[in-house]
């Protein structure tokens, strides 16, 4: 059997392909019980192989880089994604592992499956969250594909989850990782039978910790590198200047436009300067000038409006969520009780979920929450176990 | 596994007899070429012997030559040099280059440089063979064109350039012409006389020498302003200490190169002749690119329908053969070839082509394993493509 290990550069995918090189040196079952059942690693040519998905073409936006270029070296992209640093550290890592290594250009997909949806959804006042999209539309599905194409049948990836296969009922379960602070399982909530079926996440049960610990045992070149930003094609913050930058260079013009700021009350008590720069639970940056706190409640897209009010008016009880993707059989109609996050630093709250026909459900909280968001995703947990999840589509 | 590699024009094995005459130099005959002493007068005498070597190969003369770090240097030299030392022609207008679209970037991109500081730069087309024609460099010519630039035999699809007549044309108009001339050296006959170029560069490693290591020819009497200043070392035009390892390195396999080159070329051709009718018989949608006339005997570039060049290069050298999908220098880059695009194909034909290129050492088992293992590897990847299928194919072949 062959794996294909993708490597970002970082200390969690590099450090995931040396437990998986140390697991094939030593004919070991692949990793720890609570992997899926791989057996052994043997009889192939290339037990292991390490690809860079190149995603993002850094040069591009040159209006950015200075955001983000360091200023001893500007236009040099250090800190983002698909920089040429990282690429140079993926492939120092897979020479120091001794494994066959290639970068796979994977920049058009990307562009028109993760960066376009991304934008239309802040455009459309959601705040979307492309980690999702990019695991579900890249990391297992043309990723997949291309190690395929390398006779690769599995993937592994520095993901902080687990998967499980169920002995009974024969299907896979993706679990919350051992550590709940690094946990990533949110961002994997897409994943279907088929592509639960080919992953492998080393790290799933270990924390952060032990993985820089075990980065530095194994002397791995990356071991000291700092951790990634959350979204890796735009600079911390700026995702708005990312946003008007690549606008610009497509040649178009925002879709989002000025309009009212509004009480929830209905009193007018503004002007908004386009939804895409607004977020639900947003205080900040609102240029209201009132005696009391202000937050976001609501962007009202068909009325383009940001509504705002007082923090009580932030918690709310039941959202509808759409493209649910069940990963534990579940038929329109069934009522689930789950734990649901709504966010990626979201403790999962107690509710009901609601399967409904055509992908939709229907979730209500036992307590109300703050600032559910659509764009986000919600995602179902009973235990460690994701039942599933789907994209907060309207707040009730 | 057993390796094949199919990867010549990226570079070369430094040949062993090139090996051997550059060992003395890194360890008893180590002096600087500019020294007084005896160590110095060894390190001056194997230079100037590797100067002959390089002469007798192109048909020059040794003061016409300029060892260079390889063809880089020695197109950027060129271009650069050459328009930079040329005088304005009285009453004309800026000074102005014509070269080709489908340069290697050493040039491509010296080019560019030249129109950043508002030089002109006229790019003649080539046609869906890959060579110009005589008569559109003609028509380019200005009177305030200083220099011309086509290269010799391309790197990605190997094509020759009608380099004598464009010589002739340099003459009538009175204008520096310089050829890359990277690609062609060792594989086909190369006479400075007979092209009538004025500057030609050429490199060791991809003949058989050593990587970091060229020479730039310069015509006697040619203007040319040197890229860095330094020492007086190479007549004033290249500073720098030599390389003479390097250099010698050079010359052994510039004599080598005109040992071997009456031999080499025929059995070349015979060895990709049967890798490219080998490909066709067995691979459906499979099609050369670029002029198979007017071709160096050694490369081979393809496309393969319903397959990205990419993935075929890295499920290639899986099975153990090596190959690229153009100039080494792009790969892992999205933007499709250049020199494909200029040829006349879509964005998709480029990207589902590679190029395999032959060398002295390669041998018939070398292209019966890549016969053996190329079909299969494009039929598996056609298997997970889901814009392929067979019957395309033959549709759009018949």
């Amino acid at each position: 059997m062959t794996i294909a290990v993708a490597m970002s550069g970082g200390v969690d995918s590099s450090m995931a392909a040396a437990l998986l090189s140390d697991a094939v040196s030593r004919r070991d079952p692949v990793l720890n019980s609570t992997a899926n059942s791989v057996g052994t690693v043997a009889g192939s040519r290339e037990p292991l192989l390490g690809l860079t998905m190149q995603l993002w073409n850094q040069r591009r936006l040159p209006g950015l880089q200075g955001l983000a270029g360091s200023s001893a070296n500007p236009g040099h992209a250090s800190g983002r994604c698909c920089s040429l640093d990282d690429v140079y550290d993926a492939r120092r890592v897979a020479s120091f592992l001794g494994i066959p290594y290639y970068v796979v250009n994977l920049e058009d997909r990307f562009e028109a499956d993760v960066v376009h949806p991304f934008i239309e959804g802040y455009l459309a006042g959601e705040t979307p969250i492309p980690c999702s999209l990019c695991n579900t539309a890249i990391k297992f599905e043309e990723f997949i594909h291309t190690a395929e194409g390398l006779g690769a049948e599995r993937i592994a990836t520095g993901h902080y989850a687990r998967v499980r296969r169920d002995p009974e009922t024969g299907r896979y379960q993706l679990l919350a990782a051992a550590d709940r602070a690094r946990d990533q399982s949110y961002f994997l909530f897409g994943l279907t039978q088929a592509q639960l079926a080919r992953a492998i996440f080393p790290l799933g049960g270990l924390t952060k910790d032990e993985v820089r610990e075990l980065a530095r045992a194994r002397r791995l070149p990356v071991a000291e590198k700092p951790d990634s930003q959350e979204i890796c094609f735009v600079s911390s913050g700026s995702y708005r200047d990312f946003i008007e930058a690549y606008l610009g260079e497509q040649g178009k013009e925002s879709t989002s436009q000025p309009g009212q700021v509004v009480s929830v009350e209905g009193e007018t008590l503004g002007e908004h300067q386009g939804l895409h720069n607004y977020t639900v639970g947003q205080r900040k940056g609102l240029g209201l000038a009132r005696g009391e706190p202000l937050y976001v409640i609501e962007l009202d897209r068909d009325r383009n409006r940001v509504v705002v009010g007082r923090n009580e008016h932030l918690f709310r009880q039941r959202c509808l969520v759409r493209e649910v993707n069940w990963i534990r059989p579940v038929s329109a109609g069934e009522c689930v009780p789950a734990a649901v996050r709504i966010r990626n630093k979201h403790v999962p709250a107690p509710a009901r979920v609601e399967a409904r026909p055509d992908g939709e459900a229907l979730v209500e909280f036992v307590e109300p929450q703050r600032a559910i968001t659509p764009g986000q995703a919600a995602v179902f947990y009973d235990g460690d176990e994701v039942v599933g999840g789907g994209w907060i589509n309207r707040v009730l | 596994m057993r390796r094949v590699y199919l990867d010549n024009n990226a570079t070369t094995p430094v040949a062993p007899e090139v090996s051997e005459a550059m060992h003395p130099y890194l360890h008893e005959d180590y002096g600087n070429a500019s020294s007084v002493h005896w160590y110095g007068q060894r390190a001056r005498e194997a230079v100037e012997q590797a100067r002959d070597q390089v002469v007798r190969l192109i048909n020059a003369h040794p003061s016409e030559i300029i060892f260079t770090s390889g063809g880089t240097e020695g197109g950027n030299t060129a271009v650069l040099g050459a328009v930079e030392a040329a005088r304005p022609r009285p009453g004309a207008g800026p000074k102005h280059v014509v070269s080709t679209p489908i340069e290697h970037p050493a040039v491509l991109y010296a080019a560019r440089a030249l129109e950043r500081r508002s030089i002109e730069v006229t790019y003649v087309p080539v046609g869906s063979s890959g060579v110009i024609d005589p008569a559109d460099v003609k028509r380019a010519i200005r009177p305030e064109t200083v220099l011309i630039s086509v290269m010799f035999a391309n790197n990605e699809i190997g094509t020759l350039q009608p380099l004598e007549e464009i010589g002739q044309l340099a003459r009538e108009y009175r204008t520096v012409f310089h050829t890359d001339a990277v690609q062609a050296v060792g594989k086909v006959p190369v006479d400075v006389e007979e092209l009538g170029v004025d500057l030609l560069s050429l490199s060791a490693h991809k003949l058989y020498g050593p990587k970091g290591v060229g020479a730039l020819y310069v015509r006697k009497g040619t203007r040319l302003e040197p890229l860095m200043y330094g020492g007086h070392d190479e007549r004033d035009r290249r500073p720098g200490t030599e390389n003479v390892p390097g250099i010698v390195g050079l010359g052994a396999a510039a004599e080598l190169a005109s040992k071997h080159l009456a031999q080499d070329a025929p059995r070349l051709a015979a060895l990709r002749d049967r890798l490219e009718a080998g490909i066709l018989a067995r691979v459906e949608g499979a099609f050369v690119n670029g002029d198979p006339a007017h071709r160096q005997p050694n490369t081979l570039n393809m496309r393969f329908e319903g397959v990205k060049g990419e993935a075929l290069v890295m499920a290639l050298d899986l099975e153990g053969v090596a190959c690229s999908t153009g100039s080494a220098c792009s790969s892992g880059s999205i933007e499709p070839s250049h020199v494909l695009a200029a040829i006349g194909l879509s964005c998709d034909q480029a990207r589902s082509s590679i190029r395999l290129s032959l060398g002295r050492y390669n041998t018939e088992a070398d292209v019966g394993q890549a016969l053996e293992v190329l079909p299969q590897v494009v039929e598996r990847l056609r298997a997970l493509s889901p814009r392929y299928s067979s019957a395309e194919t033959v549709a759009g072949a018949s």
